[in-house]
Order: C-alpha cells, then sequence, then structure tokens
C-alpha cells in the first residue's frame, strides 16, 4: 500500500514537473510585459481617472486641485464639450471611411494586381510608407501652405466658382478631415494589404466559375475574406482619429470652429491648467471609443480580435 | 439566366486552339470533340498544357486563338460565370468564411434557383456528407473537402463538369475509393466529365476515352484499350504504361507484317499495327506480353524471339514477377510474368524472350536518343 501510494506520488510528480517548468518559463517571459503594463498603462489610468475626480483646492488658487470624488467633473465635461465629442466622432469616422476608400483599391493593386511584378510591389509598398519619413508635423504644415488663402489652388478655386470670393479652405471641416485622411491612409493600407497579399486567387477563380459576376465575386468572396484587414485598418485610423489634435489645430489646418476633444483637453491641460475636466474628457474618449470599437468588431462578427 | 439548368450534358468541341504565354506555348493547334455524356481524360505529364486546356475551357484563360463550343454554342467571348461549366479545382479552392452548405449552394444562389439550401443539402447526400453541412471546409479532411468541391460544381448540374487532378491530394486508398465514387456519379447524373491528370492508371480506369497529351498537342486519342494495345508514338508507349523497343531499318515488307532487323534478330509487326511501312522504325512490345524461356524454344514465323540474355534483376510486386533482362547489342527488355508460384528462372540465368507478333507494335517516331 504504501509502495503503491510512493509510486504513484511520484508518477504524479513527474508528470507535473514539465507543466510547471513551463508555466514558470511563461511567467517569466511575461513578466518584462506585465511589468510594463503596470507602470506605464495602469499606474497613469489609475492616476488619470483619480484627477478626473479631483475637487479644487481650498485655497482656490488656479490650478490646484486637491483629491475627492466629484462625478460632477463628468457631467460638466459633457455639457460643456459636447460639440466637441460630437465633432471628434464625426470627423474619425468620416477620414476612416475615406481611408478605407482610398485605400482599398490601392492595397489591392499592391497586394493582388502587382504580385507578378514583385518589384513594383516593393517599390509601392515603400511609397505607401515614405511619408513617414518626414515629420508628421512638417507634412501637415506643408498642406497648410497649399491650401492658404492666398495660395494659387484657393484663388484657382474661387475664380472657377467653386469656392464664394470669401470662402477658404484652411479652418474648414473639410481641410481638417482631408488632414486625419492623408496623415493616417498608411496606417489603413498596411493591413488592408497584409490580408490582400494572402488572398488566394484561386477562390475569386471558384467563384466566378460558380456563376458570380466579378462584382459578386468581390462582394461575397474578396470582402468577407478580407474583412480582418478591414477591421484592423479601420480600427488603427478610427482609434488615433479620434484623439487626434493636430490637424484640426488653430495651427494647422483647423481654426476654432473644428477643435476636436484632443484640443480641448490641450487647452484645458496646458493652458488653463483645468486637470480634472481635461482627465475626464480623456477618459470619456477612451471609454467611447472602447464602447465603440467592441460594438463594431462584434457587428462584423470578427470577434477573435478582441 | 444566360446559362440553362440543363439536366444532360453537352458536348465539347475544341477548334485550332492556340494559347500562347509571354515566352511559350502552352497549346499548339488543339482540336478536340468530346460527346455529350461522356467521362473524358487529359492526361500527360505537368507542363504539357492541359491545365491550360482546362482553363481555356471554364474561361479562366482567353484563348490566343481557336473556338470553343460547348453544346454547339460558340462561348470563346464569354466570361466564365456564363458558361454552363463548373470545374472541380486541385486545390478545391473552397470558400473558408462560409460552412460547407453554403459553398454547395454558392452557385444556385448566385444562378437565383429556387431552394439552394435544399438542392444542396442533396448534392452533399450524394457524395455521403450530409452530416458535415454546418462545419467550415478547414475543419473537414483532405478527401472529404474533395468531395464538398466535387458536390459544390455537381448541384448546378453543369452541361459540362471540369475536373482538375482533383484525386491527386488524396492518399492511394482514398483515391481508389473516390476514382469509384467519381466514375458512379458521372453514371449516375449523366454529365459530360473533362478530366484532367497525369496519372495514367487514374485516366484508363475511369474514362471512356483518353487523349495523351505532350508538349501543348494531342499526341493520341482514343478508348484506354486501344492507347494501351496499339500506342502511335514513342511518347504514349512510354507514358502509358511500359514498352520494350527495339529501332531498326525495314528489311522485309510482306503482304501482312514487315520486319525489321536489330543485332542479327529479326522483329517483325503486323502491317495494320506500324505506323509507317518504310525506313527506320521502333516497335515495341508491352513486357506482360513477353515470355521467358529457360531452352531455347523453336523458332516460328508467328513469333519474335530474341536472346538469350541475362536476367539482371527480378523484383517481386505480388501480382506479376518483373524480370530485367540484358540481350546483348540489343539493351534491357523488361517481362512481366504472372505470379502464378512455379517461376524457376533465377538472377544471372541465361533465358530466351519471345512474343507474338501480333502483340508488336510499330511507331510513328523515333526515340529522341535515336537519329533518323
Amino acid at each position: 500500500m504504501a509502495f503503491a501510494a510512493f509510486s504513484g506520488g511520484s508518477e504524479k510528480s513527474s508528470y507535473k514537473v514539465p507543466r510547471k517548468t513551463s508555466a514558470k518559463v511563461a511567467l517569466v517571459l511575461l513578466l518584462p510585459g506585465m511589468i510594463y503594463l503596470a507602470l506605464f498603462f495602469i499606474t497613469p489610468l489609475a492616476s488619470l481617472v483619480a484627477t478626473s475626480l479631483q475637487v479644487p483646492d481650498a485655497s482656490g488658487e488656479i490650478g490646484r486641485y486637491q483629491y475627492g470624488f466629484e462625478v460632477g467633473n463628468y457631467w460638466y465635461v459633457i455639457q460643456t464639450y459636447w460639440p466637441h465629442i460630437a465633432r471628434s466622432f464625426f470627423y474619425a469616422i468620416a477620414a476612416t471611411v475615406l481611408a478605407l476608400l482610398i485605400s482599398y483599391p490601392l492595397a489591392y493593386f499592391i497586394g493582388v494586381r502587382a504580385r507578378k511584378w514583385p518589384l513594383i510591389q516593393k517599390l509601392a509598398l515603400a511609397l505607401v510608407i515614405a511619408p513617414f519619413f518626414i515629420s508628421f508635423l512638417l507634412r501637415t504644415f506643408a498642406w497648410k501652405q497649399l491650401f492658404s488663402n492666398e495660395s494659387w489652388i484657393v484663388t484657382s478655386l474661387q475664380q472657377l466658382n467653386i469656392l464664394a470670393p470669401d470662402q477658404y479652405l484652411v479652418g474648414t471641416d473639410f481641410m481638417v478631415i482631408f488632414g486625419l485622411t492623408y496623415n493616417f491612409i498608411p496606417f489603413m493600407t498596411l493591413p488592408l494589404y497584409t490580408s490582400l497579399e494572402r488572398l488566394d486567387l484561386r477562390l475569386l477563380e471558384a467563384g466566378s466559375d460558380l456563376y458570380a459576376t466579378s462584382a459578386k465575386v468581390f462582394r461575397k468572396v474578396t470582402l468577407p475574406i478580407t474583412m480582418p484587414g478591414i477591421i484592423s485598418g479601420t480600427l488603427m485610423t478610427f482609434i488615433p482619429i479620434a484623439g487626434d489634435y493636430i490637424n484640426s489645430s488653430r495651427d494647422f489646418l483647423g481654426s476654432t470652429g473644428t477643435q476636436m476633444i484632443g484640443n480641448v483637453v490641450e487647452t484645458n491641460f496646458l493652458r488653463i491648467n483645468d486637470y480634472p475636466s481635461a482627465s475626464a474628457l480623456s477618459v470619456l474618449l477612451m471609454a467611447a471609443i472602447l464602447g465603440l470599437v467592441v460594438f463594431y468588431v462584434r457587428r462584423s462578427g470578427t470577434e477573435d480580435l478582441l | 439566366m444566360a446559362t440553362e439548368f440543363v439536366a444532360r450534358g453537352s458536348d465539347l468541341e475544341l477548334v485550332g486552339i492556340r494559347k500562347e504565354f509571354p515566352g511559350f506555348t502552352a497549346i499548339d493547334h488543339l482540336d478536340l470533340h468530346i460527346p455529350a455524356g461522356e467521362f473524358f481524360a487529359l492526361l500527360g505529364p505537368s507542363g504539357c498544357g492541359k491545365t491550360t486546356t482546362l482553363r481555356l475551357v471554364a474561361g479562366l484563360e482567353e484563348p490566343t486563338a481557336g473556338k470553343i463550343l460547348i453544346g454547339g454554342k460558340d462561348v470563346t467571348a464569354t466570361k466564365p460565370h456564363d458558361r454552363p461549366v463548373n470545374t472541380v479545382f486541385q486545390s478545391y479552392a473552397l470558400f473558408p468564411h462560409m460552412s460547407v452548405i453554403e459553398n454547395v449552394a454558392f452557385g444556385l444562389r448566385q444562378r437565383k434557383i429556387d431552394d439552394p439550401v435544399k438542392r444542396a443539402e442533396r448534392g452533399l447526400e450524394l457524395v455521403q456528407l450530409g452530416h458535415l453541412a454546418l462545419r467550415r471546409p478547414q475543419q473537414l479532411s483532405g478527401g472529404q473537402q474533395q468531395r464538398v468541391a466535387l458536390a459544390r460544381a455537381l448541384v448546378n448540374r453543369p452541361s459540362l463538369l471540369l475536373l482538375d487532378e482533383p484525386l491527386g491530394a488524396l492518399d492511394l486508398k482514398l483515391r481508389r475509393e473516390m476514382q469509384i465514387e467519381l466514375k458512379a456519379i458521372q453514371m449516375e447524373v449523366g454529365l459530360t466529365f473533362l478530366h484532367v491528370t497525369h496519372d495514367q492508371e487514374e485516366a484508363m480506369d475511369m474514362a471512356d476515352t483518353v487523349a495523351v497529351m505532350n508538349k501543348g498537342h494531342i499526341e493520341q486519342m482514343g478508348a484506354p484499350e486501344a492507347l494501351y494495345d496499339r500506342p502511335h508514338t514513342v511518347f504514349v508507349a512510354k507514358f502509358l504504361g511500359q514498352s520494350n523497343l527495339f529501332i531498326g531499318a525495314i528489311v522485309e515488307t510482306s503482304a501482312n507484317s514487315l520486319a525489321i532487323e536489330v543485332a542479327g534478330y529479326k522483329i517483325s509487326v503486323p502491317k495494320d499495327r506500324a505506323e509507317k511501312h518504310t525506313g527506320k522504325i521502333a516497335i515495341g512490345v508491352r513486357p506482360e506480353k513477353a515470355d521467358l524461356h529457360q531452352q531455347k524454344p523453336s523458332a516460328s514465323s508467328s513469333e519474335n524471339l530474341i536472346g538469350p540474355g541475362e536476367v539482371l534483376d527480378i523484383r517481386f510486386t505480388g501480382v506479376s514477377n518483373q524480370f530485367l533482362v540484358q540481350i546483348p547489342n540489343i539493351g534491357l527488355v523488361t517481362v512481366f510474368e504472372q505470379n502464378e508460384g512455379n517461376s524457376t528462372v533465377a538472377l544471372g540465368d541465361q533465358v530466351f524472350v519471345s512474343w507474338k507478333v501480333e502483340h508488336s507494335f510499330g511507331l510513328a517516331d523515333l526515340p529522341d536518343s535515336v537519329e533518323a
């Protein structure tokens, strides 16, 4: 009996040892990432939430706050800044849709049509990434110059009666959406390219062999199969665009009428020193994006991305 | 709808088809007629143009010249989705984002045929996969995927079903099973099948007519038995089964036979089994038609006899023993003998090889290594 128990025990341990080691190895390998997340994500997040609930300091001095639990801060920012919140999402949706419409054919060309010419494929891909070699701020500023009120583009458009004599481009919704679309197109193109490049063209042939016109093949085969690329591309553009504050800023392509949440956060944080409002807006933006993303991914049926 | 929902197969006619790709000619003047309801196999080594032919019929490639007629209608300029043709692809090409049943119903839905799901279910029953309807193709084995691909094509009742080496990826046992099943389905539904393969056994086993393709043209076409019994060219003689070939100048011509001389032996072939009657000719015989003799048999005008030669190799394959005999000045001759359990020939023995003159065949061309 004792012997049997002993052998059973040793058998058990000899079976478990490798599993324990592999679990330990996994833990050790995960540790740096977990420490990083704890230090640079969880802690700031907690601090952000705490700040968003702060109340003005008893001294009444501007820019001095003490810890409290003022949920009213959220009410206040929603009431005050709801146009900015709505505008942010409107711009983000418009720019994401535009980027998708521009990027899909581009990615299709690079990933599918250019397969026969690997050199052109690589070159086109390099060109998609090439703008990154120049600072994002510089490029945005260059657009501002190109579309400035005295530029030949604006004066020509005015002369062609497309723009009224007192109408300009910089500072309009159009200009901001243009800038956002332009700046985030590579983030859309690359994930689309990755999924289009793997697209098995024999499936398209099978589709047309089974009586589907090219349009139907695209809708029933190409589009659903590349859906993961579309989802990740739209997420990778929508999320940063919703929080962007460069394109819409008065210093770049925007005006007072194009301010997004990012601009409000910047102003509150750096100019007015209203830290609780800035933090509350940040938390709200994060929560709204998270909610939208979950809804979107659920709807499009690719939950494995979550 | 551009395509009719037909109950029976249509005939296929290729007229003067030529297909050039940048840098090479895949098909060089191809004429072909496949009668309705026939199981037709296009057999050839890889790169012979057989898959290109299939893709031309499906509409996935455009011919450089020539016409394609299905059921008498010219479809040369017709898009693939407007042709009454379905393909079982070598890679199966099942849609990974759809369930098995949706894959099968795809063609029916595109043509807006009533009750696509019911018809698709019946199609799956035909290939005995009704129970897997809701799975994704990736969750099926290779053989099951192959059958889904077959069902997906068959449910549309195409005038013409194209099969692009559909059994290539299956293991031997499954392949045999699928061959029998395919043949049974073809008889049941009465469609015209065009089957492309490089497996000569598969082609001979299943097809009513086999066309042997080589370097972009059809070398020979006919019933499998006829092709095997009387190959017309060196390529067919060697690609379709094995052959022993003897090359020599014709030295004797009688009313119904001719003979060549090779290394002092006289080898005869009936005139009506020879593709040419003058000059240098290659005469062949199938290994199983030849016999081994340990004693020199008495000469007979109805038999070709060569030897003696040394037995270099004996291979036991179960049903037969395969002997490799080295005959001086002629070379290696292969002889298959039915395994009747009474073979006494051993390695190194001196043997004679004989076969009936009527089993010889004379080829139209000579092996590449021989100067005409």
